[in-house]
Formats: structure tokens, C-alpha cells, sequence
């Protein structure tokens, strides 16, 4: 579904990833796992093509379509969604006008008949009902006045409701309670299927305990250092990621 | 007490992928630029004595009428035209404007059908309330092109209430007692420059009368249009509601593409008294201008409401995103105890545009109320400032005011300000001011870029989100304009 290849970009004119390689198929979970400053909110702001983020070198496939030529919208469109680190505030604009708005531009583009509203509400109220949402959440504001939890579960809600193909976590269990937790996961597990796939950014090996992962990355410096199965989440936790890093020191060595 | 502040913002830059958004969107051209070919009859240039003279006669008005002009005008001779607000133009030739024009044939109309097709082909292309349909929807409207009224609607079972809605100059003729109490009690003909220039040559506009304990059944509108060239366009519009009395206003006002600027200076009076209430709502989007800044229509008007009556109520809403040139300050004088003023604006500029817009809150009776929400966007190379007064006199005891001023910056060559002055002469008032300054954020477009919303888009939620306070107090058909003409004046416009 998502090819990357050699994946170079900057930040402020700072080469922060330095050939990124990773194949993820269709049913599949990846998760990325890292230390602050290692390139993995680049990564997320790269593929859903941020603009303050420049693309140095590479190629991104999604579904064999050149994903890096896309503007963001389009991408979107194509069936990649990313819940935001820091999800924005739109003052003035329900989530519910928001989501309809985005529902439509979607459909749109993919030929399907925009909902009714009649389709439109059930849909909020079944998504909503997942997530232990209330109605409320719904008709206000995008994220204005929302505690760091609600706005975590709005992104997950607005997953639910826009049914991506591609999801990119960015560090979703951040500022989250082990009850919040667990909701946004149970959102994710719901969702997961084997027609999508996600790509889960996270530093905590915690998420990984309720968002059960195919492969685990360690990205160091803008590179993919070491793959392998769930396990190795595990083991990162236990021995941190100096040792990851002592071992690439040694293999650089050798 | 008297505070004067200025914030000036031009912000941050701006990577060069969004300047060739801007580049390649603000190609959009003003939609409302078709020039109606009709006859019409057009004084020449200049002003003097007799042209106001000729204007009266025009209009075959009374004596008194005349000689009410004439005051005018010699007063205006002696004023000069003021330099202070936050605008900038080349100087004005009063001798080189005509101050009449009317469609030539000019017959006494009782039915749609009898108006010339190709004006209303016209108000067709403005998307006028007038035909069949949008009586339905119940709007009344009397529709002035250029300077004299051609078609009202709905008059008759308007008068079944006892409502007058006529022009003005029908006005003059038919209720003559009205016009004598009410013309020039809130904006004297010595009031401001361009107040007297309008009291000497006003040409047309609406005359709105509510009796005694009278809901106005539907909203009354006008629409107002520019057509010929060079010739400026004073309407005067007063609007009385009696005792107990509500009415809801609206205006709606375009003009076509013209080279040379234009000149429109109207004046509106509006009398509330007591338990009386008044919401008045204006959409403007006259020809800015293009994108050099060339051409436009210079909007100098002067608006204002007296709460005459106890418990009374004045309430402007506007929506300004056309013009060349605004300068406009409805205001309210709380005269009444325990009155209400009220003022809601959306002033967007973009291009080279100026706005000099806000309100002044006069507070003269006990326990009266102000509240003004302003909020004020500029795109393109524009500049947008809000000047407000809130003025609390000694005898208004128990006042209250709140001002809340926002301004949105889409691009980094514009300009937002905000000067507000503050009197307050007694202790027992209180005036509260907020103030806020962004720009649009590039994180807030990405973010609904991300969600499948194109930056067009994205924009125009993000501005109605940021109107959203103003936009409420609008009636559900004007909101829904307004939302468009948002839309279409921000075009390309984030940078």
C-alpha cells in the first residue's frame, strides 16, 4: 500500500531524514518507535506533505501513485489520514459542519454521492458511541475548549468518520490517561481491518500494549536502524534506546 | 478620561508556494461589473445654487424642502473636508461630479410588469429580491437605481398595518408632517461634511415609518446600485419606530466596474422610542476597485440611531467587503434609560482597499447597555482599521459597555489598527474593551488541507469561523450572502 524509498527531507534547510526505506501492506501495523529528535513527526508531516517540511530526495508510493506529487488535500482525498500530535483549533466551526465538509470533499473525489444528512447523523452517532463521545462534542467548536484527551479522541473520531485507507498515528497516546488510553485504542482495533493500514509513531512502548503491532522500526537520526516483530517494542522498553544506539555505534565500527 | 491606543501589526513572512496561491487566485474578477444600458437623464457636472435648485424642482418638492437643501448647501461651502481618518486618496473635485441622475423614463409604476425589462434584467443579475418568487419569500423591497426609486414592493399590505415604506421623496410629498419632525433630528444638516453635502443634493432613498405598538410583519429592503458614471449617489434613508414599534432593515448595496473612483456619501437617521426596537443590516459590496487599486467607489456615510424612548433598542449588523474606500460609523445615541445599542461588523479589505469602520456608543440615559463586536480581516496590500468611541456621560449611571475587537491578517502587506477611544464621566459605569490581532494560520490550513478541504476552502471556514459572532445577527438570507461575498472577496487571498 505504502512504498518509501530513500526518503531524504529538511527542516528549515536541517537534513533531519536521511533515506528512509519501509514497505507496508495492505493489513498490516507498523509501528515507528524512537527518541525525541529522531525524525518521526517529520516522518508523518513528510507523507501527509506539510509544506514547512521539504523533500530533499526520494520516492513515496501510495497504492502506486507518486504520493510526494500530491498536494495535502489530495492526499487526503486518496485515503491518508493523519491524528495530529497537537490536533488545531478551528474557532467558530462545529465538528459537525467540519466533518460533513470533509466527508463530502472525500466522496466526491472518490465519485460516491454525498450522504444525506439523515446518513450523515446516524454515522456521528454510531462513531460517536465507539469513542464514548457525548453530543455535545459534536456541535461544538473544532477542538476549542477541548481538554488534551477530548482532542485525541476527536482525531480518532474523525478517523472513524472519514474511513481512511492509510492511518498515520502521530504520538496519539501523549497527555492520555490509561482510561483515555484505552478508548482511542479500542477506536483503532475497531477500525483496523485488511483492507487498511497504520503506521503508528510513538516514542512509549505503552501504546504498542493496546495497539498490537506487525513490525517495529527504531528510527535514529533520520534512519530506520533496526526492524523487527513486536518484540523488539518489548525489548526497547526494558533496555531503552541507548542500546540500540551502542549497538549501531558498534556496528559503524565493525 | 480619555484613552487613545494604536497597534499596528504586519506580520510574519511567507514561504513562496503560498505567494503563487496568491498570484494564481486573485485573478477573480469582481462578478457584479455589467453596465445597464438604459436612458437616462443626467444633470451636468458642477454644484451650485442652482443645481440644488434643480435637484428640488426634479423632484418637485415643497418649498420648505428646497429651502432646507439650500441651508444645506451653504453650509456645506463653508466646511472642509475632513483629513483625519486613516484613508488615503487623491483630493475630490466636487465640480467634477453630476449630482443627478435618473432613468429617463420615469413613469408612475403599480406593477412589476411595468418596468423597464432591461432594469430588471439588471436587479435579475444583482439576484434582487423582486420577482414573483421572492415575494413569496417575504421581503419587501424598494430597489433604488442610481438616484430615483423605480419599484416598491409589498406597499399595500404593509399599509394595512399602518406602515409607511415609501422613498423618500414620496415622503416629503405625502407626509410632510413626518418628514418635517424626523429629517435632520439625528444627523443634522451642520453635521459632518459629507452629511451636508448629502442634506443639499440627496436624491433618493427610503422613508420606513412603524406606528405605535406595530410589529412590522416581514423585513423590509432596499437595494442600492451605482450605475452611471461620475455621478455620485446620496440616498438618505430614515427609519422611525414609535412607541412599542419593531422593524428589521435591510441594505444591500452593489455598483458596476468604473475607471474613475465614485462617490457615495449617504446619510441614514434612525428614531426609536420607547419599548420601540430596530435591528438595521447592511451587506455592502460596492466596486472595490481592481487589483491595482485603480478605480473603486469611495463609501463616506454617515449612520446613526437614536434611542429616544425608555427600554428602547438600536441594533446595526454590517457586513462591508466592498468599496475602494470605507469610512462609516454607525453609531447610537442611548438617550432613553435603560436603552440598547448594539453593533456587529465584518469590514474585510483586500487589494489596495482602506476601511476606516467602527461605532460610536453615545450613553446618555440611566442603565443603558452597549455592546460592539467588530471584527476586521485584510488580504492582498489592504489596510483595515476600527475606530470606535464609547462615550458614558455624566447622568447615564449604571452604564455598561463591551467591545470586543478582533482583527485577522491573511497576508504580510496589509494592515490591521485599532483606535479606541474610552470617556467615561461617571462612577457607577462600566466599559470593557478586548482586543485581539492574528494571522491566518498556516497550521489551522494544513490541518483541514489534511482532512481532504482545499486551501480555498479552508480559508473561507476559517474566516466564517472568525465572523461567526457577526454573522449570527444576520437574517438567515443575508447571512448566507454574506458567507458568499466572504468567499468571493478573500479569493486567492492567503499569502
Amino acid at each position: 500500500m505504502l512504498s518509501i524509498k530513500n526518503l531524504h527531507a529538511n527542516v528549515d534547510g536541517k537534513e533531519i531524514l536521511k533515506g528512509i526505506n519501509l514497505e507496508i501492506k495492505t493489513g498490516e501495523v507498523h509501528a515507528i518507535m524512537g527518541p525525541n529528535g529522531s525524525g518521526k513527526s517529520t516522518l508523518a508531516n513528510v507523507l501527509t506533505g506539510n509544506k514547512s517540511y521539504e523533500v530533499t530526495n526520494g520516492t513515496v508510493l501510495f497504492e502506486g501513485k507518486d504520493l510526494l506529487d500530491m498536494d495535502p488535500e489530495t492526499r487526503a482525498r486518496e485515503g491518508l489520514f493523519l491524528a495530529f500530535q497537537y490536533p488545531i483549533e478551528i474557532p467558530g466551526i462545529s465538528n459537525a459542519t467540519f466533518l460533513k465538509t470533509a466527508l463530502n470533499e472525500i466522496r466526491k473525489y472518490n465519485n460516491l454521492a454525498e450522504l444525506t444528512p439523515k446518513e450523515f447523523l446516524d454515522r456521528i452517532k454510531d462513531k460517536a458511541k465507539v469513542l464514548g463521545l457525548d453530543d455535545t462534542l459534536i456541535s461544538r467548536a473544532v477542538n476549542v475548549g477541548f481538554s488534551g484527551g477530548e482532542k485525541k479522541r476527536n482525531e480518532i473520531f474523525q478517523m472513524l468518520m472519514l474511513e481512511p485507507k492509510f492511518v498515520l498515528l502521530d504520538e496519539t497516546d501523549s497527555g492520555l490517561d490509561i482510561d483515555a488510553l484505552r478508548i482511542v485504542s479500542n477506536g483503532v482495533n475497531i477500525y483496523r481491518n485488511p483492507n487498511n493500514a497504520f503506521l503508528v509513531v510513538t516514542h512509549y512502548q505503552r501504546l504498542l500494549n493496546y495497539i498490537q503491532p506487525d513490525f517495529v522500526h527504531v528510527l535514529s537520526k533520520g534512519r530506520i536502524i533496526k526492524s523487527g516483530g513486536k518484540e523488539l517494542a518489548l525489548e526497547l522498553e526494558e533496555k531503552g534506546y541507548d542500546w540500540i544506539k551502542t549497538k549501531e555505534f558498534e556496528t559503524e565500527k565493525v | 478620561m480619555n484613552e487613545i491606543e494604536e497597534k499596528k501589526t504586519i506580520s510574519t513572512e511567507t514561504s513562496s508556494d503560498d505567494m503563487k496561491v496568491l498570484d494564481d487566485l486573485t485573478s477573480s474578477e469582481y462578478k457584479w461589473g455589467f453596465i445597464t444600458d438604459i436612458e437616462s437623464e443626467t444633470a451636468a457636472k458642477g454644484l451650485n445654487e442652482d443645481v440644488v435648485r434643480m435637484i428640488s424642482k426634479k423632484k418637485n418638492e415643497p418649498e420648505w424642502m428646497t429651502e432646507w437643501r439650500l441651508k444645506a448647501f451653504r453650509y456645506w461651502q463653508k466646511m472642509e473636508e475632513p483629513n483625519w481618518p486613516n484613508v488615503h486618496y487623491p483630493k475630490i473635485n466636487f465640480q467634477d461630479i453630476s449630482y443627478y441622475s435618473a432613468p429617463k423614463q420615469k413613469p408612475k409604476l403599480n406593477s412589476l410588469d411595468e418596468v423597464d425589462p432591461e432594469l430588471l434584467k439588471t436587479f435579475e443579475k444583482l439576484g434582487i429580491p423582486l420577482g414573483e418568487q421572492k415575494l413569496l419569500a417575504g421581503v419587501a423591497v424598494d430597489a433604488v437605481f442610481d438616484s430615483v426609486s423605480v419599484a416598491t414592493t409589498f406597499r399595500e399590505s404593509l399599509k394595512e398595518k399602518g406602515i409607511i415604506f415609501c422613498s423618500i421623496s414620496e415622503a416629503v410629498k405625502e407626509h410632510p408632517e413626518l418628514i418635517k419632525k424626523y429629517l435632520g433630528s439625528v444627523v443634522p444638516y451642520t453635521d459632518n461634511f459629507y452629511a451636508s453635502l448629502n442634506a443639499a443634493v440627496f436624491s433618493d432613498g427610503s422613508f420606513v415609518w412603524i406606528p405605535k405598538g406595530v410589529r412590522c410583519p416581514m423585513e423590509l429592503s432596499t437595494y442600492f446600485r451605482i450605475n452611471s458614471q461620475d455621478t455620485g449617489q446620496f440616498e438618505r434613508t430614515l427609519i422611525v419606530a414609535e412607541e412599542g414599534a419593531y422593524v428589521s432593515y435591510l441594505e444591500g448595496c452593489t455598483a458596476p466596474i468604473r475607471d474613475n473612483n465614485q462617490l457615495h456619501a449617504a446619510v441614514v437617521e434612525l428614531v426609536t422610542m420607547d419599548n420601540a426596537e430596530m435591528k438595521y443590516s447592511t451587506v455592502q459590496n460596492w466596486y472595490p476597485g481592481d487589483k491595482e487599486g485603480k478605480g473603486g467607489i469611495y463609501n463616506f456615510v454617515t449612520k446613526r440611531g437614536a434611542c429616544r424612548g425608555k427600554n428602547s433598542k438600536i441594533s446595526w449588523t454590517q457586513v462591508e467587503t466592498g468599496s475602494a474606500i470605507t469610512w462609516k460609523y454607525p453609531s447610537c445615541i442611548l438617550q432613553g434609560d435603560n436603552s440598547v445599542g448594539e453593533f456587529y461588523s465584518v469590514a474585510v479589505t483586500n487589494n489596495y482597499q482602506q476601511a476606516d469602520t467602527g461605532t460610536k456608543m453615545i450613553h446618555l440615559g440611566k442603565n443603558t447597555k452597549s455592546t460592539v463586536v467588530s471584527k476586521g480581516i485584510s488580504a492582498g496590500f489592504s489596510n483595515n482599521s476600527y475606530r470606535g468611541l464609547i462615550k458614558i456621560g455624566k447622568n447615564a449611571e449604571g452604564s455598561r459597555n463591551y467591545t470586543q475587537c478582533d482583527s485577522m491578517l491573511m497576508s504580510d502587506k496589509c494592515g490591521a489598527h485599532t483606535f479606541p477611544y474610552i470617556e467615561v464621566e461617571n462612577e457607577s459605569s462600566k466599559v470593557e474593551h478586548e482586543a485581539t490581532t492574528s494571522k491566518i494560520g498556516e497550521d489551522q490550513i494544513f490541518y483541514l488541507n489534511q482532512r481532504g478541504i482545499s486551501t480555498e476552502d479552508a480559508v473561507n471556514m476559517i474566516v466564517n469561523g472568525f465572523c461567526k459572532e457577526v454573522f449570527k445577527e444576520l437574517p438567515m438570507e443575508f447571512a448566507v450572502e454574506a458567507q458568499k461575498l466572504l468567499a468571493i472577496s478573500l479569493e486567492g487571498s492567503v499569502g
